[in-house]
């Protein structure tokens, strides 16, 4: 094993992990917020056809810049889908896990309806966030040789570690999923922090969904996320809350996927491959078994999750 | 035309509402009833959009409709699952009056034998399975024709003696295929190997890409594939990896590596079904075309393709179409070195539909 097939693996790794870490990022503050969105999936794809369809449009006339527009793009759509999500929730009080369903359902339709058009093309991938010399040995491709998205990814999921453990702004946000009627009765504006909760999460989700789109694999396809906006909630379960337990854990799948790769591709897959495609959640499954028998009092998930906060009834 | 084709789009979704609008229809033309085309209808496991399975059949039932136009009206139903939501799916079918249906995926099967039952006058063909009935054939397309092409081209262009195979699940269909595609590229350097991944799904594309990294990174230089995205072939445009499209010619997605494809013809089929239902010589059938009944076709070889490799190829192709070559002729040997077909015999049909042994060379 030299360290240049450890690096091509690394690579591999950190391709399958950072979708599914955006998302999941973007979650994590929504369920701190005290509201369960699960219309990850959808918002993800939404991204997804969105970043592909404004880098394909805009390549002409911004050239090397279009990407970068295809990702904000892909983040605004994914917040302005969340906000369907959050009218219904939050003032209309519909229930969150059926609201969260049909998100889910309606941006797998929706982003095959408008990529109906862009099947069968293809774009520049997105993949270079340092100029190709600063990536040439392999060291340097580690440190530079990746999307810009792979750092944004990162940044982010540090940047919410940051902004709920040690700014006033996270402790309100966090309070207000603990506790909305006390955080409500001493004046904070609940559904304005979680509107704007729901709106980080719809924009990370969509930005995920972009990766599929313009970095992986960069065409648009119906339904490319296959599933990995389910992966992203189950992971914010898994870290219990917490965004570097997160990092932990979107990196672990990660890895767990890659292996399972590797080792198939080697021959020495000595058990079925079935049981290596299952090996991600039976790992989930027993991380929160152990993680639920040592927390007797109860789980570590915001005390008002998917609970709706009607002020004035 | 393209109104025609609008018309025709049901999704499951609003499959429904389609549904119960049609029961009002019969009262407004029964005068129009003696010039109705006959209706044919489908059901699809992916998005038509899947550019891929799905997309292939949808391709060759607009040639379908195209052929046969004034005579046929074609519908689907896309997205269906291979569980028992199909069963009210089709019976809907039989009853709006489609006379042929086509269920397109393996998993249908056991529906379609079920349906079929209720509705004797409707026939049914499944593709890719092996229950028949008085009104229910099956068909397949000979694919592993097309994998022995690509391992004879493999075979030739592998500098590093080692070639990859992204493939979904283990089914009849992907084993055939494995093995053709190792067996033929052996015929031409004995020693090369195999080395097969098996995602667990049809499409996923941030998976199909995962895993032709890995075979790359495990030393292939050329890659073939059985799932259905366009994903690997990025992958091996960036990689610089040989590759073959699946289903369709990928060119574009993999402009200076795709080597061909093997494209996925189904309108030859649809059409002398369609033929032997409007004549009444429609009768349940085992049909397993290929090249020679144009259902497999490979896409033009790429310039990239030394002359002597594009001979051989055609050779194969040539081969195939007069019967002189099958792929599948002894002596095979399976992983374990054991002989599994002697010297000089070819395959049986039968024995090749449950093949679930892969042939020495293959690492998996």
């Amino acid at each position: 094993m030299t360290l240049e097939f450890l690096i091509d693996a690394l690579v591999t790794v950190i391709g399958v992990t950072t979708p599914i870490l955006l998302a999941a990022t973007g979650e994590l503050v929504v369920e701190k917020s005290g509201v369960l969105n699960l219309g990850v999936e959808g918002m993800m794809l939404i991204g997804a056809v969105t970043g592909f369809a404004v880098t394909l449009t805009c390549g002409d006339s911004l050239g090397d810049f279009a990407p970068w527009f295809g990702v904000i793009a892909a983040g605004v759509a994914g917040a302005a889908s969340s906000m369907l999500f959050a009218v219904l929730v939050l003032t209309l009080g519909s229930n969150q896990v059926a609201t969260g369903l049909a998100l889910a359902i309606f941006g797998i339709g929706l982003s095959s309806l408008v990529g109906a058009s862009y099947v069968g093309m293809v774009i520049a991938p997105f993949n270079q966030a340092f100029p190709a010399w600063l990536a040439e040995d392999p060291i340097g491709r580690v440190a530079f040789g990746h999307s810009p998205l792979v750092y944004f990814a990162l940044i982010m999921v540090i940047a919410a570690g940051w902004f709920l453990n040690r700014t006033r702004a996270g402790l309100i946000l966090r309070a207000v999923g603990e506790n909305d009627i006390s955080a409500h009765s001493i004046g904070y504006p609940v559904l304005a922090i979680r509107y704007a909760a729901i709106a980080f999460g719809g924009a990370m989700a969509g930005i995920g969904g972009s990766y599929f789109s313009m970095v992986i694999t960069p065409m648009w396809a119906e339904q490319m996320t296959a599933g990995r906006g389910w992966i992203a909630l189950a992971l914010v379960v898994f870290s219990s809350w917490r965004p570097g337990r997160l990092l932990v854990g979107a990196y672990f799948f990660g890895i767990l996927m890659t292996l399972e790769l590797y080792a198939k591709a080697s021959g020495f897959s000595c058990l079925p491959s079935q049981f290596w495609a299952a090996m991600p959640y039976i790992m989930a499954v027993a991380v929160l078994a152990v993680m639920s028998a040592r927390d007797v009092a109860g789980s570590e998930a915001p005390a008002c999750l998917g609970r709706p906060f009607m002020p004035n009834s | 035309m393209r109104k025609e084709n609008d018309m025709s789009l049901v999704s499951r979704r609003n499959f429904m509402k389609t549904a119960a609008a049609g029961l009002a229809a019969p009262a407004l033309g029964r005068a129009a009833f003696a010039a109705e085309p006959v209706k044919i209808g489908y059901i699809y496991l992916g998005p038509i959009g899947d550019f891929g399975w799905t997309w292939a059949h949808n391709k060759g039932r607009l040639a379908l409709d195209a052929a046969l136009k004034g005579q046929v009206k074609t519908s689907y139903v896309e997205n269906v699952k291979e569980d028992a939501s199909a069963i009210p799916i089709l019976k809907d079918l039989a009853q709006q009056g489609n006379k042929l249906i086509f269920t397109t995926s393996y998993g249908y099967m056991d529906q379609t034998i079920e349906v079929a039952k209720l509705f004797p006058d409707v026939k049914f063909e499944h593709c890719t399975g092996y229950k028949r009935a008085d009104n229910v054939g099956t068909y397949n397309s000979r694919f592993h024709q097309g994998r022995a092409v690509e391992g004879t081209i493999a075979g030739l262009m592998s500098k590093t003696g080692t070639i990859g195979y992204l493939g979904s699940y283990k089914v009849p269909e992907v084993v055939l295929g494995v093995n053709a595609f190792t067996l033929a590229a052996q015929a031409q350097n004995p020693k090369i190997k195999t080395k097969l991944v098996m995602i667990d799904s049809w499409f996923d594309p941030a998976k199909e890409a995962a895993a032709v990294q890995t075979l790359i990174n495990l030393g292939c230089d050329v890659i073939a594939q059985h799932t259905d995205s366009p994903a690997g072939l990025q992958v091996c445009e960036q990689r610089k990896a040989w590759c073959f499209g699946q289903g369709a010619d990928m060119k574009k997605f993999a402009p200076k590596t795709q080597l061909t494809a093997i494209e996925d013809i189904w309108g030859p089929y649809y059409i002398s079904r369609a033929k032997a239902l409007l004549d009444g010589s429609w009768k349940p059938d085992d049909a397993w075309w290929g090249f020679k009944e144009g259902t497999v076709v490979m896409s033009p070889f790429s310039s990239a393709m030394p002359e002597n490799v594009k001979a051989a190829a055609d050779k194969v192709i040539a081969g195939w179409k007069d019967g002189s070559y099958d792929v599948f002729t002894g002596e095979i040997r399976d992983q374990t070195g054991a002989v599994k077909v002697p010297k000089g015999v070819r395959m049986e049909d039968k024995d090749l539909a449950v093949i679930d042994w892969y042939v020495q060379g293959v690492q998996s």
